[in-house]
């Protein structure tokens, strides 16, 4: 199939931006989205064209490194999929594309469709993890955990922290990804110690790193390739509010 | 030079324990005083960096990832092995000794596999003491599921995302000290060199991703947890950003590289379907579990599976090895695969295929038992192929997946470079010729909570540590040489990408030093790997500068680095004259196909030390003894 995409063009994080169009021939439906994407880049080094560059590693949608938004849509069309799994077969012969990188101010552009992220890192640090040094454990089977619990808490611990959330949602809201970290750790028992502590500073740093607020757009579950459910932001509330109410 | 591995006296079970006990220690007080760069941040590094934060030291941590919670590790999908033995079937630390030794064709360091098997139940309760949510049955108690090369159930798991959780455990856990400021972390940092000052590794050059600026770090040791080499054949089953930089310039510098031939061909992975391909993906090993592996019994059956009767086809894994089955070991599986497709046998396009069968077991168990043990590969399968595996057979072939050689390190994990340490997938140690599913993830972890932490005081409790600086003529020169190599990249502006070049050095070492090798067929990848790289240092073309994000320039500088290795690996593997594991020559093979080992002449880890590229490098052997496992052929049947 040949196609025309239309590509966020942006030299470095204080540059201007603009889309720009490319055309590109015989295109086999078998590629994955970013086999077309490197099949475009062989060509324009090729014409000794700067190439456009786009965070990618796994290919196996378990990274999380790659993203961008297609067509108005975080990772594109195919839902519960990541951009290096989407495949050409879900386009068609004649199709126009666009192609833009995600937009929330606490993501900026580093070039082209990457942006630092390192926001959510900020926010990890500041209690995504339970306290525990190497060497403080017991067997592993001391405390039995229901299955649901452990089911739950993988729900929300299957984040790759990939931030489409944040793309989809019109107040680029954070809400998501860190209710998902809160959620997992707050459904098993090890996580009880810090729960509070951990809801209030995690909360804290979100708001401090620029995102927007949550305001039940549910645009986020929609755009999250490992379908992680707006249930985990209900639940977060509850434990931030709990938090705040103990000071 | 005389390799000493360090190995401690006394029987095997106690070696450990009194080696722990016989260690100098480093005074809490003085342990902030030493500062420890940490190279990677998968499994092995950010388990290493979180751990010797919480001991006291001063560490930094280095990745070239946007975040340390991107690694490689985040890919693996089946699961973690453990001497629980939770399933009371039989396990013990003994017998996932043995069967690591085994699995590996007896070419492992045998205290390193018998100290892997002790620890390996400790890391289960840190990971789950981290909130590590793994699979629990009903009854709340821990899950298990079986691996290739074992009669036990030891692997644990979390669904299809094993790699995944233990990662965000240990980047947690590293999280956590960088929010106390233990931990310096620093993301986008690309290693280009080791400093190495008075004999001993004091630091090293990095390249920042984003600015371009190199730069040097100096420190009191350094731990390289780089991860495998297998991007060198360009399709693999690894990252694409997987590269062998790191653990080559240390080589460069000194540092011996141990049994580079070893690599591992997985036998469950999606064919490839085109010229444009860039990666390989696994279907985890865990299927075996339950689905059958078969191709027609007849050459050139073009019939639909479903067309084809029970009486047509070859299990062709439960024939030959009827008591490991569809579980035989990776490197036997994938022959076996290879084998049947030579002779015509393959299924799909270009008949280089085989099948992987759920239909059984979704008669025996039901589609939602199967759909929950492995709902996300099968997702991720009709994805990449458009087919739909609870209807048709899923389609494999065998791809590289795993480098069992690596630096070579001693007993404490310490390259013959003093202050070099090694760590996880980057080293040689564990694995011999051929390692058994679920066993990387855990010698990691192994690795980096509970062996480093002991071993990296026994080397700081020796003194002599005077200050060093990146003024220093050594940290200059190294400074000096990485930014010559980066314009050389930019100036040459010839015609070919570093992608090209990357894809036709890989489809050398697939068609010469891949799953079947020989004497001929070595040298002459030996004559074309010097003609590529000559043609690659005259005929690249980067576009752009070096005071940007450039990942053309970063590819181009990764694939530089694999030109030279390439060479080292066919020269291993061109005079290890036996085969053995993940190395099958085929002129060293028994009648029925099997790998034939030479025990009497090879049973020896290859170190290999550099000399100069394009020149010949010097062998050196660490003998192996075996003294707690017979040496035996290995059998499956
Ligand atoms: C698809 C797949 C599935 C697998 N499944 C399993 C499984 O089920 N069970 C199992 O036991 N094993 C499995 N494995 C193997 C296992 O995942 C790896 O061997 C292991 O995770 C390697 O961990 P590591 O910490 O050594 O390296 P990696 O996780 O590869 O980490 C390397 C780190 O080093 C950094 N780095 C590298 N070079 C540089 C440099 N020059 N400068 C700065 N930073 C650098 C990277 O940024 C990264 O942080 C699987 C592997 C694959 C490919
Ligand atoms: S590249 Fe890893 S999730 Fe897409």
């Amino acid at each position: 199939m040949n196609l025309r995409l239309h590509i966020w063009r942006q030299a470095g994080p204080s540059a201007e931006g603009s889309l720009k169009a490319y055309d590109v021939n015989n295109v086999s439906e078998h590629m994955s989205f970013l086999e077309m994407l490197d099949v475009l880049n062989e060509d324009l080094i090729g014409k000794g064209e700067s190439p456009v560059a786009f965070d990618h590693d796994c290919r196996e949608g378990i990274c999380g490194s790659c993203g961008m938004v297609v067509n108005g849509v975080p990772h594109g069309p195919e839902r519960k999929t990541t951009v290096c799994q989407l495949h050409m077969r879900k386009f068609k012969d004649g199709d126009e594309i666009y192609i833009e990188p995600w937009r929330a101010s606490a993501f900026p552009v580093t070039r082209d469709l990457v942006v630092d992220r390192a926001a959510f890192d900020r926010i990890i640090q500041k209690g995504g993890f339970v306290s525990v040094n190497t060497g403080n454990a017991q067997d592993g089977n001391a405390i039995p955990i229901a299955k649901t619990d452990a089911d739950r808490a993988m729900d929300a611990a299957a984040c790759i922290g990939c931030g489409a959330c944040v793309a989809a949602c019109p107040n680029a809201s954070a809400m998501l990804f860190v209710a998902a970290k809160i959620g997992h750790l707050a459904a098993l028992p090890q996580g009880q110690a810090e729960r509070d502590s951990r809801a209030r500073d995690m909360v804290l740093q979100m708001d401090a790193e620029g995102f927007g607020s949550c305001t039940n757009h549910y645009e986020c579950e929609a755009a999250c390739p490992k379908g992680i459910s707006v249930e985990f932001i209900a639940r977060m509330n509850r434990d931030f509010v709990n938090a705040s109410l103990k000071g | 030079m005389k390799l000493n591995a360090n190995i401690p006296d006394g029987p095997i079970q106690q070696k450990w324990d009194k080696h722990i006990a016989d260690s100098k220690l480093v005074n809490p007080a003085n342990k902030r005083k030493f500062t420890v760069l940490v190279v990677g941040t998968g499994l092995a590094g950010a388990s290493a960096a979180a751990t010797l934060a919480e001991l006291g030291y001063n560490v930094h941590a280095y990745t070239y990832h946007d975040s340390a919670r991107r690694a490689h590790s985040i890919a693996a999908q089946g699961g973690i092995n453990a001497a629980k033995n939770y399933q009371n079937d039989g396990d013990s630390v003994w017998r996932l000794f043995y069967d690591t030794v085994k699995g590996g064709d007896f070419r492992a360091r045998e205290a390193n596999v018998y100290r892997l098997a002790q620890v390996s139940t400790s890391i289960i309760d840190q990971c789950v003491a981290q909130g590590v949510p793994f699979a629990r049955e009903y009854g709340g108690y821990l899950s298990n599921r079986s691996f290739g090369g074992a009669q036990v159930s030891r692997t644990f798991y979390a669904r299809g995302q094993t790699g995944q959780q233990l990662l965000i455990g240990a980047y947690q856990a590293l999280s956590r000290q960088v929010g106390l400021g233990t931990v310096t972390l620093h993301t986008k940092k690309e290693m280009m060199d080791l400093v190495v000052v008075n004999g001993k590794a004091r630091g090293i050059v990095t390249r920042d991703l984003k600015s371009g600026e190199i730069e040097s770090h100096m420190a009191d040791a350094v731990i390289l947890a780089t991860g495998g080499y297998g991007n060198v054949f360009y399709l693999s089953t690894n990252a694409k950003a997987c590269n062998v930089t790191a653990t080559y310039r240390a080589y460069k510098k000194g540092a011996l590289f141990g049994n580079p031939c070893y690599t591992q061909i997985h036998p469950t992975c999606i064919p490839v379907s085109g010229d444009y391909q860039s990666k390989l993906t696994l279907m985890s090993e865990s299927l075996r579990n339950d689905g059958r592996i078969w191709v027609p019994k007849q050459k050139g059956d073009t019939r639909t599976p479903d067309q084809i009767p029970e009486s047509d086809r070859d299990y062709y894994l439960e024939r030959k090895y009827p008591s490991y089955g569809n579980l035989s070991p990776r490197d036997i599986a994938s022959r076996a695969a290879k084998q049947v497709c030579d002779e015509g046998r393959g299924v799909g396009p270009g008949g280089l295929g085989v099948y992987l069968d759920f239909a059984d077991a979704i008669k025996r168990l039901g589609q939602a038992k199967i759909e929950e043990r492995y709902g996300n590969l099968f997702e991720m399968y009709e994805r990449i192929t458009g087919e739909n595996p609870y209807e048709v057979p899923m389609r494999i072939y065998p791809a590289v997946h795993y480098t069992m050689g690596g630096l070579w390190v001693d007993y404490n994990l310490m390259s013959n470079l003093p202050g070099l340490f090694v760590l996880g997938e980057a080293n040689f140690s564990d694995h011999g010729a051929n390692r058994l599913g679920a066993s990387a993830l855990m010698q990691g972890l192994a690795d980096g909570y509970f062996v480093i932490p002991y071993t990296i005081g026994g080397y700081f409790a020796q003194g002599g540590f005077d200050k060093v600086s990146s003024d220093s003529a050594e940290a200059k020169q190294a400074v000096a040489e990485a930014t010559e190599r980066v314009n050389k990249l930019l100036s040459i502006k010839g015609k070919r990408t570093p992608a090209s070049f990357h894809r036709e050095l890989g489809k050398i070492m697939w068609d010469l030093c891949g799953m079947a090798r020989t004497e001929a067929g070595l040298k002459e990848a030996l004559v074309r790997i010097p003609k590529l790289r000559e043609e690659f240092w005259r005929d690249l073309l980067v576009p752009g500068s070096g005071e940007e994000l450039n990942q053309t320039l970063e590819h181009a500088n990764r694939v530089a680095d694999f030109m030279e290795f390439a060479e080292l690996m066919v020269t291993d593997a061109l005079h290890r004259n036996e085969s053995c594991g993940g190395h099958f020559r085929e002129e060293y093979q028994t009648e029925d196909g099997e790998a034939l080992r030479n025990d009497e002449e090879f049973a020896y880890v290859a170190a290999w030390e550099y000399n100069g590229v394009g020149v010949a490098p010097t062998l050196h052997k660490e003998e192996l003894t075996f003294d707690n496992v017979h040496l035996a052929t290995r059998s499956y049947k």
